[in-house]
């Protein structure tokens, strides 16, 4: 960004804080990898030093939702598994976004039958849909990329109000 | 003699009134034999000091769909001693679809009975736990029967609210 020329000249620039608190967002997206999967490999994949998810601020995959940005469903999600993946985005705290990774997350892909979720989106709102059985790993920092614009996009108030999900408390056994 | 001869005829000395088929297809010897003496056919090989067949590979299930036995369970075993693997049937109607467990004899099948009461419908008799494998706990169906729906029963297994 060339920001330390600018100070050396004033020591100081302007600008609005939904820019400035979306640029800390997008360049800080913390993942959840929610591996359930053959695709999870190719998660893996990406953070490793080849494809290096950490020039993009994401290498800090954390296995407590509590601290994440961005869930990545990365494999195929069954019916029993459903409760589950939406128990952790519950968890997230907003603002949060998901990148429904692979044709099983997405449609269902090769597993056309009863015990998979055909597409995670009847139980999630997805940011992102990303094609390929799995998808490469350049695909999914395209991805990422395209989540890091859509941050850009928001405004911080968006989010000042968002009400806490309503709580489910049954439980299946 | 022919180990498979051998296991055959100690099988029928052993139990002088019970029917036994055995079919013996590319190399491969199976044994059908009424679904009530199925403990004891079990661990009679098992404990046979020649035979041991000491291991169950699986036990899984046919569903024939229209036929009269609409059911067949297959026990897949293996000995060690002779290194030699054998097929074991029984038919299971779908009026009395029970049939007695083997978990007595090979620990092994408790799981695998449980998948085929999971995906069949068929119950065993003295199972120390027959709960579903796979699908949730209330569901009502039997996933692997011919006159189930691939896609399933629309609403029958709950997603969370969205
Ligand atoms: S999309 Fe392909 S690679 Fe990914 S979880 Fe499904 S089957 Fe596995």
């Amino acid at each position: 960004m060339g920001l330390e020329s600018l100070l050396k000249q004033d020591g100081y620039f302007t600008t609005k804080v939904d820019a400035l608190i979306a640029w800390a967002r997008k360049s800080s997206v913390w993942p959840m990898p929610m591996g359930i999967s053959c695709c999870a490999i190719e998660m893996m994949a990406a953070g490793d030093p080849k494809y290096d998810i950490a020039r993009f601020g994401s290498e800090v995959m954390r296995f407590t939702p509590r601290q994440c940005d961005l869930m990545i469903v990365a494999g195929t999600v069954t019916y029993k598994m459903a409760p589950v993946v939406r128990k952790i985005y519950d968890q997230m705290p907003d603002p949060k976004w998901v990148i429904a990774m692979g044709a099983c997350t997405a449609s269902g892909g090769i597993y056309r039958t009863y015990s998979v979720v055909q597409g995670i989106d009847q139980f999630l709102p997805v940011d992102c849909y990303l094609a390929g059985c799995p998808p490469r790993p350049d695909n999914l920092l395209n991805a990422l990329i395209m989540i890091q614009d859509k941050i850009g996009r928001t405004k911080a108030a968006e989010f000042k109000n968002a009400k806490p999900p309503e709580l489910e408390l049954t439980q299946r056994n | 003699m022919d180990l498979k001869e051998h296991v055959v005829q100690k099988l029928k000395e052993h139990f002088p009134g019970t029917n036994f088929e055995t079919t013996d297809y590319r190399d491969e010897l199976t044994i059908k034999f009424p679904k009530e003496v199925v403990v004891d056919v079990c661990s009679f090989l098992k404990f046979d000091p020649d035979l041991e067949f000491s291991f169950c590979e699986d036990v899984t299930a046919i569903d024939w769909a229209k036929r009269k036995d609409r059911f067949t369970i297959v026990y897949q075993i293996y000995s060690f001693k002779n290194n030699f693997r054998l097929r074991l049937k029984a038919d299971v109607d779908e009026s009395d679809c029970k049939i007695d467990s083997v978990t007595s004899v090979w620990k092994t099948a408790n799981w695998q009975e449980r998948e085929v009461y999971d995906m069949y419908g068929i119950s065993f008799n003295n199972h120390p736990d027959l709960r579903r494998m796979y699908m949730p706990e209330d569901f009502e169906y039997h996933p692997l029967r011919k006159d189930f729906p691939l896609m399933g029963i629309p609403g029958s297994i709950p997603l969370p609210k969205k």
